[in-house]
Formats: structure tokens, sequence, C-alpha cells
């Protein structure tokens, strides 16, 4: 049946081009500039970054301002990779690690098997993996206590839901939590909210009850905010005004709904609060790029160490933007133009209806579990992994 | 009981329909290429260069409307490669199809670090407006099955694309000039999809999102088939998919395994392809590429 006409080459050509432009589509941020003299003084490093990409607005973005902080900090040189999909992950880190890198940085947990491999065959190189464990000699895994951010956001959205005084906020007493991917690190976000909204059920003697959808069961549903935003209208018009989303870019849908609602929604992983300005309360940051500077910096200074590196509140891993004022991000932001002074001052505005009272409580909450007093429950654990 | 009520609301239904806008474009989209013989899997990658496009034009011009328009006539274009290859060079469709969804899920990355400097969600542009309780689009949408429900059935042009699909042969021998309709035919897919893809990032968002079709270019695809190759079935069948979309985001939370109702839409697809509700067929000559002179 296949002969190789005039038809086949055009047919495999227009493919090669497809894989080619569909494979690539990364980005170096340093030319090749240089010479091989020049190279041998700055630490090089390398990163493959997660699906969604450079200009995720959240998990990589973090990533890269932590390299980009470093690289200000102690002359490193940085190259990321963009995977198409999580198969190409392994070839991005046996990239990096054949052509020198120092350290190579897989970024989510969907690179475990490929970090997991590709460090066994380069003993020598220094590897990193964030959100995942694994565990061998030249590997530190950064992990994240994701539960108690999120607890954080559950309580701040049940203390809210209740002062139906404030613009935005109904009598009714429902907040709504949108996932992505319907699978265990989500859950770790859900649970940790809705601990955190049962607590302030049980110390304020109120029953605030919490919505839960997901947008699908396959990685397709980080980037879907199509069906963000009719999952997010439809936990409104069920009586939620505050959601919380761990959903990447599916979140996107969630804000526009909740500016169409007039309701609130809480950012995740980078500060998302100007992404809608007036509509993102709060965001439950993940300092992946706290995690990554600090990796680097050990690198750098020969102190690396495998192993398990958790960054919790405590370690000011994870964490709730300013509920007074806005944070660094919203004003790089202003900065790059992406949004006007009167959209920061929506956002300060915004931040204002929150009553003090409530930030007071929120605070509080924080100090017991880094105390220690607040056990924040982790899905991840009660499964037993 | 109040599952039931929260299922048929008012508010479900508008829900459903803004869903199942983007499936039934597209599926008629697939409709006219299929029914002039031309397989048509890069519906996805259509629509996906299509809400592209869309965003793009309107970041420049600032004005959606013609966002839009540029999204139609992208969509067009792109489907010619398509076409060209399929009805000019005789090549096997389904895999030119696949080549149009790689190529369109790797150029938009491509072209979003160029223009907008980032491989993620592109900036936020001019929307469509709302006309009354949905964006244009959602309109839009419902005229274009019904016009082509017209054109395929009550007109000369669609009585010509039918006999192209299902014998060519005798389509030529009486005078038609088979390849030209099927170029336009492809063209029309392309467009709708295009369409389609401006619905999701100018109609329901305002911003172009990686891979943001998110597998609705197939669940099209299995519109059309299961609304048996007519502009009607294709909307019966786009909204009972975006109905089971709706019920099954509600339904999440309250011990229902939302799992299955996810699966409920591609259940009726597989029992209708296997012909329990009545036959599917498709157009005979699908698939085939058409050799003037050649039996």
């Amino acid at each position: 049946m296949l002969k190789f006409n005039r038809k086949t080459v055009v047919l495999v050509a227009i493919l090669l081009v497809g894989l080619l432009v569909a494979g690539c589509g990364g980005g170096n941020n340093q030319d090749q500039q240089g010479t091989q003299e020049d190279q041998k003084e700055s630490l090089k490093v390398g990163i493959v970054l997660s699906s969604g990409g450079k200009g995720d607005k959240s998990f990589n973005d973090s990533a890269i301002r932590g390299l980009e902080r470093a690289k200000e900090d102690f002359d490193i040189e940085y190259k990321y990779i963009e995977p198409k999909q999580v198969s190409a992950a392994e070839k991005g880190l046996r990239f990096l690690a054949q052509n020198g890198y120092d350290l190579v940085i897989g970024v989510g947990f969907m690179q475990q098997d490929a970090v997991d491999k590709v460090s066994k065959e380069f003993p020598d190189t220094k590897f990193a993996l964030i959100d995942s464990v694994v565990e061998r000699d030249n590997v530190v895994s950064l992990t994240f206590k994701e539960h108690q951010g999120s607890f954080l956001a559950g309580a701040l959205s049940a203390l809210l839901t209740t002062h139906d005084e404030v613009k935005g906020i109904n009598e009714e007493k429902v907040v709504g939590f949108l996932g992505g991917m319907n699978m265990p690190l989500i859950h770790k976000f859900e649970l940790g909210y809705t601990s955190g909204v049962d607590y302030i059920n049980e110390q304020e003697g109120i029953n605030v009850k919490v919505k839960v959808a997901y947008a699908g069961t396959s990685p397709d549903a980080f980037n879907n905010p199509a069906k963000g935003k009719e999952i997010a209208l439809s936990q409104y018009n069920a009586g939620a005004d505050i959601i919380y989303h761990a959903s990447g870019g599916t979140g996107g849908g969630l804000f526009k709904a909740a500016a169409k609602q007039g309701k609130y929604a809480i950012g995740v992983d980078s500060d998302q609060d100007w992404v809608q300005p007036g509509f993102v309360l709060t965001s439950m940051l993940k300092r992946v790029d706290n995690a990554v500077y600090q990796t680097v910096k050990a690198v750098k200074n020969d102190n690396f160490e495998s192993g398990v590196q958790e960054f919790g509140l405590k370690e000011n891993g994870v964490g709730l933007t300013p509920l007074t004022g806005v944070g660094p991000t919203v004003k790089t932001a202003k900065e790059l133009g992406d949004i006007t002074a009167e959209d920061v001052q929506t956002i300060k505005e915004m931040k204002n209806r929150i009553p003090e009272e409530v930030k007071q409580k929120v605070k509080d909450i924080k100090e017991k579990i880094i105390a220690g007093e607040i056990k924040v429950p982790n899905y991840l654990e009660q499964q037993g992994e | 009981m109040e599952i039931l009520t929260q299922i048929f609301s008012l508010e479900t239904l508008s829900s459903t329909l803004r869903m199942a806008t983007p499936l039934a474009i597209a599926a008629i989209g697939g409709l006219y290429s299929e029914r002039s013989g031309i397989i048509n899997i890069a519906l996805e990658g259509l629509m996906l260069a299509g809400a592209f496009i869309a965003v793009v034009v309107s970041y420049f011009t600032g004005i959606p409307w013609l966002g839009l328009l540029g999204a139609l006539v992208f969509g067009g274009l792109f489907a010619m490669i398509h076409a060209v290859v399929s009805i000019k060079y005789h090549a096997d469709q389904v895999v030119s199809g696949v080549a149009i969804n790689m190529l369109a899920a790797g150029g938009t990355v491509f072209m979003l670090n160029i223009i907008f400097n980032t491989s993620g969600t592109s900036e936020s542009v001019n929307a469509l407006p709302y006309w009354g309780p949905f964006k244009p689009t959602v309109y839009i949408g419902l005229l274009v099955v019904f016009i082509a429900h017209y054109v395929l059935f009550k007109t000369p042009f669609g009585l010509r694309v039918r006999s192209v699909g299902e014998h060519p042969h005798a389509a030529d021998s009486v005078g038609i000039d088979v390849e030209k309709i099927r170029y336009i035919c492809v063209g029309i897919s392309g467009i709708l999809a295009g369409l389609a893809g401006a619905h999701l990032s100018l109609g329901v968002l305002d911003s172009f999102r990686e891979g943001m079709t998110a597998g609705r270019g197939f669940i099209a695809l299995a519109a059309m088939i299961f609304g048996k190759w007519t502009p009607f079935g294709a909307l019966g069948a786009s909204l009972l998919f975006g109905f089971s979309q709706a019920v099954q985001i509600r339904l999440q939370g309250l011990g229902i395994p939302t799992e299955f109702v996810q699966m409920i839409p591609y259940i009726f697809t597989i029992i209708a392809l296997a012909g329990v509700i009545g036959k599917s067929t498709p157009p005979t000559a699908i698939g085939e590429p058409f050799e003037k002179g050649k039996r």
C-alpha cells in the first residue's frame, strides 16, 4: 500500500515538521555565548519544566524566578527545557546531564521515573526533583506541605463566607474547591482546604459547606480553562462565594467566572492576585523559587545534600499572599505593564474588605500550625505513601 | 430530590448549551468534510489554531469580531493543507489529520512564545460581548446547524456533496467536479472548526491557553458519528454530551462516581457505532482518494 511516491514523501515531510515543532519549543536564556574558558567559572544549571511550560503564571514561572534570583546572586547560567510530553522529559534530563550541567532539576511529580532513571545513569551529576521523591545519593527531593497552605486558605474562606456584609459575599455558607486532574497530589490540596473549613466550623460553631469538583481524570484537566469556568459557575450558582483552585491553567476559567459573578477566587502555586484584579482574594503560594534557589546555593557552596527536603509554613515554603497590601509579584506585574496602577489599587481595596478580625484569626492559625498545635492531615500520608 | 432539581435547573441547561456549542459547530465542520468523502480527524488541531488566531487578531486590533473573522479565515486556510494532501496527493487522510493536529499543538505554543513571550497562557484580550444570556457564538452555532441541514439536503450543492461522498465516479460521470467539491467542503470544515475554537478563546474566555481545546475536536467527531452524519443528529449528540458534562460537574462530591457519568457519552457513541440505536453508516466513499478514470 505505502509506496515511496510523491504523496508519501509530502506526507512524511509534513509529519516530520509537525514532530519537530511539537518536540522542541524550548529556550535558552544564554544563546551559547562565551567560549569554553568563560563557562568554566560559572555553575551550569539545567531545568526541565512540567506541562504548562514557561509562562504558566504558576509553578514553572516560580521555578524560573528562583533561578533568576540565583543567577543574580551566584553568577550561574541556566537553561530550561519545555517537554511537550512526559516521555520527552527523560530526554531533556539526559541531554542536560550529558552536556555537563552541574545541577539538573526536574519539575513536577510526573518526572519522578525520569529523574530516577537518568540520575542512575549519571552518578556524578547532581539532580533535584520537585514535588516527588527519588532516593539516590545524587538526588535531592524538594517537596511542599501544600496541605498546610491549603488549610489556611480553607480557614480564610470559611471565616469570610460568614461575613455577608462584605461585598461579593452572600448569605449562604458555601465555599468551593476546583481541582485539576483527579489524583492524590491534588487531593492533598483538597483535604487541606476542607480541613481548614472544618476547623473553623468546629471553632466558631458554624456549618460551612464545601463544593468540590475536578476538571478531569487526565493531564488535559490542567489545561482546560473553558471547563474550569463552567465548574466555577456551577459552584457560584450553588451558593459558593469563594473558590480555591489547584488546577494549573484550568484556574484561568475560575478567575473569569469570579469576575463575571462578582465573587472571589483563591489562586495557587504562585501569586495570582493580579491575574484578575479585585477578584482573587489571595493565593496559596508554593515557594518553588525558594526551594530552587536554596538548592542552587547548596551546590554552589559545595554542601549539596541528598534526601528529602520538605518546605512548609515554618520554612516559608508555602503560605498565603499578603491579606493587606500586595506582594512583590503584583508590583512586578505592574512594572512589566501587565496591570495598571488602578488595578493595583483595586487589589488593595479588595484586600481591605477582609475584616481585621478574620485576618487576625488566620494569622493565629498559622502560628498554631507552625507551633504544631494544629495538625493538618496530609492526604498522601493517610494513603500510606 | 435535591439532585434532580439541580440536574434539571435552568442553570444546568444553559451550561449544557454553552458546552455543546463548540462540539456542535466542529461536528458540523466534520460533517461537511466527511459527507464529501474526506475523513477529518484534524478538527482538534483546526480548532486549536482557530482559538489561537482569534486571540492574536483581537490582541493586535483590539476588535474581537475581527478575531472571530481571523479564526474563520485561518481555519479555512489551514484546512487546505489537509485538503491538498488528501485530495491532490491521495495520501492517507487519517495520517494527514494526525499531522495537522500535531502541527497545531506545537505551532500554537511556538507562536505563543514569539508573540506573547510565554508558553502557557496568553495575555487577556478583548472578548466577544454578551448577547442576552449567551455569547454570540452560541447563537451562530445553532444557526450553523440549520444552515448545514438546508445546504446539504435542500440545495443542488448539497446533493453534489453527498453524491461525491457516496459515489465519486458516478458524480464525475455526470460532470460534477469531484475535487472542487471536496476542496470546498474541507475548507468549510476548517472555517467551522476555527469558529468553534474562537468560541472557546474569545467567547467563553478572553485568552489562549496551550492545548485549551482539550480533546473537544475528538468529542465533536464522536458527536458527528453518533448523530449519523446528519446536522440535527450532530446537534442532538452535542447537546447530550454537553448535558452529561454539565451533570457530571454538578454531581461531583455527592457520592456518585463521576467517572461513570463522564463515561456515558462515549458508551452511547460505541453503542451507536455498533448499530444498536439504528445503524450509523458513514458515506460510502469516505477515506478513498478519488482518481479520475480509475474504478
